[in-house]
């Protein structure tokens, strides 16, 4: 038998090399490799999260329409805090001992050991102060942020603000933090990725009293903020602001666009509000009072409010007729005031003069054309037929859907549907007659300001436009949306319009040495007087600029909307204004407090 | 005992010296992870150091007490022990009250006892009772066999009661085994499966993309490659065919190799079957994590990567006695029992673990010296017993801190808390000692 004590050695051997690998291992984890005591220093390290600087935003001559200015907050981590003076310290930000606890609570609500906001934006006076004796709260700490400042004090609804993040979007989305910033509407919002760039952090070592003692390992594991992207606007802000002055004292809205680009070149709601004054400590307050303001100042109507297209509509309803071969351009109708009623003008009109004196009956003749192109023998189904085909060419003209503006609050507005009908009469139980106000741009049909610019883009590029934005493209971002209508159709409408603004209903919207073309349009409004509509495009030929001007209830279309719609576009071609009784007849005019001049 | 030499010369002090070294350094340790500005006093016994200090009393009287026993008892009483354990270990199936997941402890007011502790001394017993039998060799089947059964019936007990860690501490036996005469190949093999089951999961999800767009699975090039070396193996003896002796070699190689081969692939594949359909999700998960093949920091893979940065953060001398923080602010679960090794390497750095870990050695190498001079068959292998035991156990418990063996909570000798656990391992050892004390006169 063989001897088996020297088998110990094997099992001593077995034991040793066990231990020796543990060393080794040991030797490895607590000696050489040194990422757990990174982990570990956690208690004695601390992180300071580095903001970066939010991108401007300028406007399309490079003027800047945001930029930063320097804030300071106050930020409380309560796993820190310990016996304070506390009345000492009320002082020094000015704030009462009640709302010292209640501020307190509500951080401890949201973390023990995160920091949060504590008192928001201190000035540099309070600042100064509190960081002598800082040394003294522990558990408080300062961060340097930046707020908006808008040198212009114009376009507010489409730049947007920032509020501090919602504990929601925190939930959500791991970038943000308690007390963090983020666009909350406007530019600020649908921007908000490009413009907040990136947090950096910088860490440092802190003593027994929470003290900042060094920079930890020289700054080897800070990481540097990157500034958040400039943006370029296609906004000029200048026209901007002279749109604002136009609008004042007047709901409603103006919309400017580059034709060829889709650049929206002003976008003015009326009433609007100082974007300043949503900076900053004073933003919740103001935020309230915009928010209780009867005129909806912060209800952007360039996007959201909608309103029937009145006479303007019966551009789009020629140009598909033609199209269709529904009429031709020499169809003439009689102006029969049984159909619908009509103002004087002289009669028959073929297309051109009905788009110079806007006759309705016209417009009720040529929409039953198009709905009635005898493709079915039943009534109903031919015009079911001819409705379909109707509503797939007002589609491609962009209404009844969102264009998709690069802001992120745009309604549709509503063209019927064939549905829609079908629900309230049944199906195949209507005909021309029950839908017939829609040919004259009333009824159910509803546009934003923003759609009917877009309208004077088709127009001006004789059958296309590019996705409107306020935000400056690649060329080859620009998508290009045609509709299915012959560039001949258009010219006779640009001819028209042109007569309209020469000779026609627009005669305020004339421009020295400029060729206009326009279509004003009377929008009826069941809560009070009429809004004052206009579209235009100018110059005829190759067109720099289509505007759509909506006044609320101020009446008809060519004595406040072309007005106004004109002096946008001699400003933008020819960067002044000539003719200053209208502009002071224009500014003085007053809708809300009921002042204005009625001629 | 011989006339002439008392009880005090002839047991070994310095075995109970490095015991005692061990269960000192556990309780300060026990102190330090549970040390708070509130609780200062070592006497509080509303803490576990508090109570621990009763358990080391209470250890020591028992110490005395096993050394002042009649050392005829423990060799007679070796089956008897051994049947009683296992009839508590049925009990506390039956009786016993689940904590933490595993249903094996009996619960008497405030007093707590697990039988599966000493479970291991009784087992230890009657194995090392079995094999010092006269007539007894471990390379008869039969022997193998019995030796087996006496140490499953244990194991199988405690798995049932869902203590997959204290189970796995049967197979530790092996080492006794392997001294009593049981081939080396057992341990060759056992190295080897733990080889093929580390290799069989990590390749488990892998394929690999060969020319002509031919993609295979990891597992079935493992196949392939265990098949190759078997006929690599095999080459050498072909060579030699005109030696007759050579082919009869050849023969036996062949078969050896084949059988090995049959027994790899179906291993590896059952490795998977017993992975997906056997163990439990937290074992899985554990695995996983040790193995790196899905990593999860904040589930499964937390106690063992906060252990990590615990130890880790030492650095080479520690950060000072009461000084840890990740141990004081309970980042470490479990950090006074399964834990303990975190607060050693974090207070006392990489030259505290290097002091613990080489006590343990000269713990385990004096234990195998000890159990190689008796004359008594049954003493040597009760010693091997404790040895394998210790080893296990230290091996398995640091090896988890450290991120070397899965987490399979079983307590680190000596040093963790608890009462069973210090009760069981002191008995073990002061049996032995007191076996020891007698090496001289019996030769069974």
């Amino acid at each position: 038998m063989q001897d088996l004590s020297s088998r110990k050695e094997i099992v001593i051997l077995i034991f040793i090399t066990v231990g020796i690998i543990f060393l080794i291992r040991l030797f490895y984890i607590q000696v050489i490799d040194d990422s757990y005591k990174l982990s570990a220093e956690n208690n004695v390290l601390r992180y300071v999260t580095e903001y970066p600087a939010r991108g401007l935003v300028y406007d399309r001559n490079g003027k800047v329409m945001v930029y930063n200015q320097p804030a300071y907050d106050l930020m409380v981590i309560p796993k820190h805090v310990k016996t304070l003076d506390t009345l000492d310290f009320c002082n020094l930000i000015d704030i009462t001992k009640d709302e010292f606890l209640v501020k307190l609570k509500k951080a401890k609500r949201y973390s023990y050991y995160k920091p949060s906001i504590f008192q928001e934006q201190l000035n540099s006076e309070t600042y100064a102060a509190l960081q002598e004796k800082m040394y003294k709260f522990d558990g408080f700490l300062v961060y340097n942020r930046s707020l908006r400042k808008y040198p212009y004090n114009a376009a507010a609804s489409l730049l947007g603000y920032i509020n501090e993040v919602s504990g929601r979007i925190i939930e959500k989305d791991s970038y943000y933090s308690s007390g963090d910033y983020i666009g909350a509407s406007g530019v600020e919002k649908s921007y908000e990725k490009e413009l907040r760039g990136k947090k950096g952090v910088k860490v440092f070592m802190v003593d027994v009293f929470n003290r900042v003692k060094s920079s930890f390992r020289e700054g080897a594991h800070d990481t540097l903020p990157e500034p958040g992207t400039n943006l370029k606007s296609t906004i000029d802000i200048e026209l901007q602001q002279l749109g604002e002055k136009l609008m004042k004292n007047k709901r409603g809205s103006l919309v400017a666009i580059e034709p060829s680009t889709g650049e929206i070149l002003a976008m003015v709601t009326s009433p609007t509000y100082d974007p300043n004054l949503l900076v900053g400590r004073v933003r919740s307050e103001n935020y309230l009072k915009l928010q209780r303001d009867t005129l909806v100042p912060l209800f952007n109507r360039a996007l959201m409010a909608q309103y029937p297209p009145g006479s303007i509509f019966k551009l789009v309803q020629a140009l598909i007729a033609l199209q269709e071969k529904a009429i031709t351009p020499q169809t003439m109708f009689t102006c029969n005031k049984r159909l619908v009623n009509c103002h004087n003008h002289p009669y028959p009109l073929d297309v051109f003069g009905s788009i110079q004196h806007s006759c309705n009956p016209y417009y009720y003749m040529v929409f039953k054309r198009i709905l009635n192109q005898g493709k079915s023998s039943n009534i109903f189904i031919d015009t079911e037929i001819g409705f379909a085909k109707w509503r797939e060419h007002i589609g491609n003209f962009g209404l009844g859907q969102r264009l998709g503006v690069d802001i992120l609050s745009e309604q549709r507005g509503n063209i019927p549907t064939i549905e829609y009908y079908d629900k309230i009469y049944g199906r195949r139980h209507w005909k021309f007659e029950t839908v017939y106000s829609l040919g004259i741009g009333q009824g159910e049909i509803l546009v934003v300001p923003l759609q009917m610019a877009n309208l004077a883009a088709i127009f001006a590029n004789r059958g296309y436009y590019i996705t409107p934005h306020v935000i400056k493209k690649n060329n080859s971002d620009m998508d290009i949306h045609y509709t299915k209508i012959e560039e001949k159709y258009f010219n006779l409408v640009a001819d028209a319009m042109a007569e309209v603004v020469m000779r026609g209903t627009a005669r305020r919207a004339q421009v020295d040495s400029i060729t206009v073309c326009g279509k004003t349009g009377t929008a009826e409004n069941p809560h009070g007087e009429d809004h004052s509509v206009f579209i235009a495009f100018a110059p005829k030929y190759n067109p720099q600029i289509a505007v759509s001007v909506y006044v609320e209830n101020s009446g008809f279309g060519g004595t406040w909307a072309a007005p106004i719609a004109s002096l946008i576009i001699e400003k933008y071609l020819t960067r002044r204004l000539s003719n200053q009784a209208k502009l002071n007849r224009i500014l003085e005019a007053d809708f809300i407090h009921k002042t204005a001049e009625p001629n | 005992m011989r006339k002439g030499i008392s009880l005090i010369d002839s047991i070994d002090w310095g075995i109970i010296v490095i015991y005692l070294v061990l269960v000192l350094m556990g309780w300060a340790n026990i102190y330090a992870a549970v040390y708070s500005e509130e609780h200062q006093s070592i006497f509080d016994f509303s803490q576990s150091y508090g109570k621990q200090l009763i358990w080391i009393l209470t250890a020591i009287v028992i110490a005395i007490a096993v050394l002042a026993t009649d050392r005829q008892f423990f060799v007679a009483f070796g089956f008897p022990i051994y049947v009683l354990m296992m009839l508590a270990l049925v009990a506390v199936l039956i009786f016993g009250k689940e904590i933490g997941g595993s249903k094996s402890w009996f619960v008497f007011g405030a007093f707590s006892f697990q039988p599966a502790e000493f479970a291991k001394f009784a087992t230890c017993m009657a194995v090392a009772k079995y094999l010092s039998l006269l007539n007894i060799k471990i390379s008869n089947l039969k022997t193998k066999l019995v030796c087996m059964t006496l140490i499953a019936i244990p194991l199988g007990l405690i798995l049932l009661q869902g203590d997959a860690g204290s189970a796995l501490v049967y197979l530790s036996f092996v080492f006794l085994m392997y001294r009593e005469g049981l081939s080396g190949n057992f341990l060759l093999a056992g190295l080897f499966a733990i080889i093929l089951f580390i290799v069989t999961l990590v390749l488990q999800d892998t394929t690999i993309n060969l020319p002509f767009e031919i993609v295979v699975s990891g597992k079935s090039v493992l196949v392939t490659v265990l098949a190759l070396i078997s006929s690599l193996i095999l080459i050498p003896f072909i060579k030699n065919r005109s030696n007759r002796g050579g082919f009869t070699m050849l023969r036996d190689v062949s078969v050896v190799v084949v059988i090995t081969l049959i027994l790899s692939v179906s291993f590896i594949y059952s490795v998977d079957y017993v992975f997906d359909e056997v163990l439990s999700d937290h074992q899985r998960s554990r695995i996983n994590e040790l193995l790196a093949i899905k990593s999860d920091p904040k589930g499964a893979g937390y106690n063992v990567n906060q252990s990590k940065i615990a130890i880790g953060s030492g650095g080479m001398f520690g950060k000072g006695y009461l000084q840890g923080t990740q141990t004081k602010f309970d980042f470490v679960p479990e950090q006074s029992t399964d834990f303990i090794f975190c607060t050693v390497g974090e207070e006392w750095g990489f030259l505290g673990s290097f002091v613990v870990i080489s006590l343990f050695i000269t713990f385990l190498i004096k234990i195998i010296l000890m159990a190689e001079r008796q004359r008594s068959a049954f003493s040597r292998i009760f010693g091997y017993g404790l040895a394998s035991i210790i080893f296990f156990h230290v091996a398995v418990n640091i090896g988890m801190t450290i991120g070397l063996a899965p987490v399979i909570g079983i307590p680190l000798p000596f040093f963790s808390y608890g009462g069973s656990s210090l009760w069981g391992f002191t008995i073990l050892l002061f049996v032995f000692i007191k076996l020891d004390a007698y090496r001289l006169d019996s030769f069974r």
